[in-house]
This record gives structure tokens, C-alpha cells and sequence, in this order.
């Protein structure tokens, strides 16, 4: 994470009456950097980032965003700010170009720029020859990338996504992936949601595990996974050789040796050990066919961090029927 | 706490936008094709009882919009019915077509405020009505010119330009109630059939109620009624009821300024009446003061409307 800090968010509440949607929720976001919301529908993860907008009141809490408050300054934040909503709606009877225009003259564009930024942005998500077409024969995927170009031609130094790839096929989901990317080496922050774990896990710097209106956990996938699957590291093997198991159990760093099928070993340690584990091997005169390390899978922490905690998933349960 | 910037930032572009929409739509162009043909319709028969009936009138042109010759209703009782309608027509689904189109949020995290999202909503609709009735207008102005070859006299284009103004003063009301109910409304065909239940409550139903909510009030007099006369009590109240209706009120106001030698909106004393030359012409100004406590009322109405829609719309979720 760079220096700088472009959201920062510190105690953020937001309830409707009697329910609770936000919850004491802190967290910032630095530029450049990817960072994810993560969370089960109507955990909170939109109120948010309606709040981060200046789009609905916030309860209780202070935000800044790029130094403004989006309550009292939200002309200045969304300037600044680009939003892709959750499925994010076009006029269908209107040309692609023509609602970026409309979007470029809400903005305060000049014909020229305006004309300049419109096909550059459209050039630079794949959707130029397609500039005059009417939004109403696009694809979910084209909507979403026609969603990007928006912020692109705004030029945006937050990106604030809702969803991005929900409802996606896995080809439109890693062509939009691959912009996202883009928008980091530009030095754009992206702020994501998703309930889609695995997806997310490849774009994001850090996440935000969201529970209920609170912010379960926070930080790089690695970080999470020590913190909540314990073990920091699994290392798969697959050897033959006699004695392997007390060999591997005594190399520095592991803590358990399973045996998890004929010849297959996992090896739960604090550290990478692969190399160590290969030399024991060697060193045995085995045969060593598969040696691989296991990254943490999100999919993984977070069923492991929801299932501990049954209470909680049974409020939300609670909430969604209320 | 003050708000940074101006509440009109993109007004203008709103208004433009709507006003391309409306003008482009395909409701618009079905109900404007409507009403051009019920404008030739009726000014054409108009021009027919006008040779057959009328020899002399100083008011000549102002006929076109007020006569009818059975079957056919006159060409403002057409306007009367349609100017609603087609209002309804454009706001209906003003909000909540942004709403379930999901541009919504995506327009309001653009610099600008909500106010500018519906005031040129609201703008962009009555620029279209506007365009609109003037091409009626014209349409209906030539058309006297052709069937009968007089041209108008200029106290008469000043009260028709006046009833011209007037419409799209009783337009916005049912603009403005359109929107209204676009920002309460979730659904568009809910939102279009309580507006349009009102529109029928106030223009069919209300009159009807007021008198006999007024007889039911203020039962009517028996010594009046054996001299086969209006009880004043029940008549004034009837009045007041009926006003409440923007129907009302707009029929008043097109009584007034297109008949000039209609002197008074109600029931008047025959005291009030000495020395009255009956009549007789009054002049426009005259005729306006008549009429300005309904149109002051038509205004007052739309101002109404539009700010309970306002103040909705501010404190609404845009989330889907």
C-alpha cells in the first residue's frame, strides 16, 4: 500500500430506524490500490458505498474522500469520483456515445474534450466500433465495460465498483478483470464489492470482509488466511519412499504431517518448506512426482470464519426477512 | 450548513435531454397526432355553426375555441380533456423510469444535485407541452383564417395568447401531480393509473359530489325552494367545493377570458348589477382580474406539488 490515503472511512453508521445496515465501519483505502468489499448480499457492502458517494445520509461517522466530506462537499467528490452500480442501467433508446455524452455534458465537458475523452474511453474498453450502436442490443458484459468507459472519460481518481462481475459470463468477467487492472497502473484506486470470492481474490490488493453491517476482517488475502485458517502454510507433496513421514515431520517449520491418500502427504507449517520437504526426499533415494504450495483461497477463510460463528449468520438471516 | 455549489449545475442539460426524449417519443408524437386532429375537427365545424348562426360578433375568432355543434363538443371542452392526458402522459414514469432503467444513481453520482434532476424533468416536460400548444394554437388561428377569411382582431390574439398561457398553467398542475406520483410510485403503471384516477376523480366525479356534499352541508332553504330559487348558502358552498377541483378552476379562467362579457365567476346579487351594461364587452385586463384568483390558484397548485415531490425525492434511497 502507498502512502497516500485517498477514502478513509472511521466509524461509519448507517441505520434505518431500528435497523442497523452500516456498523461502526473503518477502513482506507491508499492510491493506486484495489481494495474489496467483500460480503454476502445486504451485509452492508452498497449502503457503504452510497455513503462514500454522498448519495444517502450517513448516521454517525466521519469519511473523507480525497480530503472532502462527501456530505457537505458531494459536487467536489463525485467529480473526482467515478460509481459503476449494481447492474448499472443505459437509456436503451439512446447510442453508446450518446450517454457517455449526456453523462460528459452533466459533468461540464466542452464539445471538443468532450468528443476527445468519449472515444478515447470507449477505445480503451473495446466498445468503439460499437459507439454508435444502441445501448438497448448490448450484453450485460458491454453495459459493464460501457459502465468503466464512463469513468475512464471522467477521469476519475476513485473507482467505485458495485458488483462489477456479478451476473457475468467467465469471459466478460476477465476482459472487465483485466480493465480493473489497467485502472491500478494508472494510479487509479478502485474500491470493489462482490460477493463472488474467488474472482475478486485475483484483482485485490486487500479486502474487507463484511458480516452483517460490520467489517469482519480486513487485510491482503495471505494476511487473512494465517489469521483465520491458523496454519500459515500448506504444502502438498506427493513421494514415495520409506520413512517419509517422520523425515518431514522433523524438518523446521512444520507443524503436522497428514496423510491425505497413497503416496500424498499435506504438510501444515509456518513457513514455505517446499525446498526442505524436496531435499528429504532426496535425500530418502524416493521419487518426488508433486510438490505445490496451497495460497490461501478466500472461498476457504471465509466459510471457515462464518461457519465459527453461527449466531451471527442466523441475525443476518433475520435482518433479510425483515 | 450550506451546500457547495449551485442547486442548478446540469439543469440546463436535463431539460435538454428530456425535452429531445419527449419531442423523439413515440407516446408524444400519438398524442399530439391526437389532438391536431380533433384541433381540425372541431374548428372546422366551429367555422359551420359560426356562417350558419352568427352574423355579427366583435369576438369573432375567439368562437373557433368555444363553439361546438352537436355531436361534436366545442375545442376547449377537446383541450380541457387532452391537456391532462397529456401531461400525464409525460411524467408519468419520469422518476421512476430512472429508477427501474437502474440510470438513476449512475446520473446522481455525476456532479450534479438532485434538484437539477427534477426541475429539468419537470422543465423538459412543460417546454414540450409548451411547443406543443403553440403549434395547436397557430394550427387553429390559421385554420380561422382559411375557413372564414377574417383576420383577428388584436384584443382577441391577446386573449387567446392569454388562454394559450393559461393551458400550460393547468398543464403543470397535472405535471407536476404526474411527477409527484413518479417519485411515490415504484411502478409506472401504478403511478399513471393514480394519476389518472385523480385526473377522472377531479373532472368527472368532484363536480358532481361538491353539490351534493353541499346539499347534504347546508340543506337547501324551503322558502327559497318554493320560489323556485337557489338557497345562497348551498350555492356558495357548492362553489367553494367544486374549486377545489383544478377542472374547475381552468373552466372558470377559460370562461373569463374567452367570453369577454362574462362579468362575474359565481353567483352575484342583483344589487352588484345596477348600472351593468349586460353584455357588453369588458376589456382584457378586466377580464384577467376576473379570472387571476383561479389562475393565482392554478399556480399555487403546481408550486404545491411540485415541492411535496421534492422534498420525496430528497430524502428518498436512489438504490434499486
Amino acid at each position: 500500500m502507498s502512502g497516500e490515503i485517498v477514502i478513509e472511512a472511521t466509524d461509519l453508521c448507517k441505520n434505518y430506524g431500528e435497523a442497523i445496515a452500516v456498523d461502526h465501519v473503518s477502513f482506507t483505502v491508499g492510491r493506486g490500490e484495489i481494495f474489496g468489499l467483500l460480503g454476502p448480499n445486504g451485509a452492508g457492502k452498497t449502503t457503504t458505498i452510497l455513503m462514500l458517494l454522498g448519495l444517502t445520509d450517513i448516521s454517525s461517522g466521519e469519511v473523507s474522500v480525497l480530503g472532502f466530506n462527501p456530505a457537505r462537499e458531494p459536487l467536489s467528490v463525485k467529480r473526482r469520483v467515478g460509481y459503476l452500480p449494481d447492474t448499472v442501467g443505459f437509456y436503451d433508446q439512446l447510442t453508446a456515445a450518446d450517454n457517455l455524452r449526456y453523462t460528459a455534458r452533466l459533468i461540464g465537458f466542452r464539445l471538443v474534450e468532450r468528443e476527445k475523452r468519449i472515444a478515447d474511453a470507449l477505445d480503451r474498453v473495446g466498445l468503439l466500433e460499437f459507439a454508435d450502436h444502441h445501448v438497448g442490443t448490448f450484453s450485460r458484459g458491454m453495459r459493464q465495460r460501457l459502465g468503466l468507459a464512463e469513468i475512464l472519460m471522467k477521469g476519475a481518481q476513485i473507482a467505485i465498483l458495485d458488483e462489477p462481475t456479478s451476473g457475468l459470463d467467465p469471459h466478460a468477467t476477465s476482459e472487465l478483470l483485466a480493465i480493473i487492472r489497467r485502472f491500478k497502473t494508472e494510479g487509479v484506486s478502485v474500491l470493489l464489492s462482490s460477493h463472488l470470492l474467488e474472482r475478486v481474490q485475483s484483482v485485490c490488493d486487500r479486502v474487507a470482509l463484511f458480516s452483517a453491517g460490520r467489517i469482519a476482517l480486513i487485510g491482503s488475502v495471505s494476511e487473512l488466511g494465517r489469521e483465520v485458517l491458523g496454519a500459515g502454510y500448506v504444502v502438498d507433496i506427493e513421494a514415495e519412499g520409506a520413512d517419509l513421514v517422520e523425515r518431514l515431520a522433523r524438518v523446521p517449520g512444520v507443524t503436522r504431517v497428514e496423510q491425505t491418500g497413497i503416496g500424498k502427504l499435506r504438510l501444515h507449517a509456518d513457513r514455505d518448506v517446499r525446498s526442505e520437504a524436496a531435499a528429504e526426499v532426496v535425500a530418502l533415494h524416493g521419487r518426488l512426482k508433486y510438490l505445490g504450495v496451497e495460497e490461501p483461497s478466500l472461498e476457504a477463510i471465509y466459510t471457515h470464519y462464518f461457519a465459527g460463528r453461527p449466531d451471527e449468520s442466523l441475525k443476518e438471516g433475520a435482518r433479510h426477512a425483515a | 450548513m450550506r451546500r457547495e455549489g449551485s442547486a442548478f449545475n446540469g439543469l440546463g442539460v436535463v431539460m435538454l435531454k428530456e425535452l429531445a426524449d419527449h419531442l423523439t417519443s413515440i407516446r408524444f408524437i400519438i398524442l399530439e397526432l391526437i389532438v391536431m386532429v380533433i384541433a381540425v375537427g372541431t374548428v372546422y365545424v366551429a367555422t359551420q355553426q359560426i356562417k350558419d348562426t352568427v352574423a355579427e360578433d366583435p369576438f369573432l375568432f375567439l368562437k373557433f375555441f368555444t363553439t361546438s355543434r352537436e355531436p361534436l363538443p366545442s375545442f376547449i371542452f377537446w383541450l380541457s380533456l387532452l391537456v391532462p392526458v397529456m401531461a400525464i402522459g409525460l411524467a408519468f414514469d419520469a422518476v421512476n423510469g430512472e429508477h427501474n432503467r437502474r440510470t438513476l444513481s449512475r446520473i446522481l453520482s455525476q456532479p450534479i444535485y438532485r434538484d437539477a434532476l427534477l426541475f429539468g424533468k419537470f422543465l423538459g416536460a412543460l417546454m414540450t407541452l409548451a411547443i406543443a400548444l403553440v403549434v395547436l394554437w397557430l394550427l387553429v388561428i390559421g385554420l380561422g383564417l382559411l375557413f372564414i377569411g377574417i383576420p383577428p382582431g388584436g384584443e382577441e390574439v391577446a386573449r387567446a395568447f392569454v388562454f394559450l398561457l393559461v393551458t400550460l398553467v393547468y398543464a403543470g398542475v397535472w405535471l407536476a401531480l404526474a411527477l409527484l406520483f413518479s417519485i411515490l410510485f415504484r411502478s409506472a403503471a401504478t403511478a399513471a393509473l393514480a394519476t389518472l384516477g385523480l385526473w377522472l376523480f377531479f373532472y368527472v366525479i368532484w363536480p358532481v359530489l361538491a353539490g351534493e356534499l353541499a346539499q347534504i352541508i347546508v340543506p337547501p332553504d324551503p322558502r327559497y325552494m318554493a320560489l323556485g330559487l337557489q338557497t345562497p348558502g348551498t350555492v356558495v358552498l357548492e362553489q367553494f367545493l367544486a374549486r377545489l377541483s383544478p377542472s374547475t378552476l381552468f373552466g372558470e379562467v377559460v370562461v373569463a377570458i374567452l367570453d369577454p362579457t362574462t362579468r362575474a365567476l359565481g353567483p352575484i346579487y342583483l344589487s352588484q348589477l345596477q348600472g351593468a351594461v349586460l353584455g357588453a364587452p369588458l376589456p382584457l385586463g378586466a377580464s384577467i382580474l376576473i379570472a387571476w384568483p383561479q389562475i393565482v390558484g392554478l399556480i399555487a397548485t403546481t408550486i404545491i406539488l411540485f415541492v411535496i415531490g421534492y422534498v420525496v425525492f430528497q430524502r428518498q434511497e436512489v438504490r434499486a
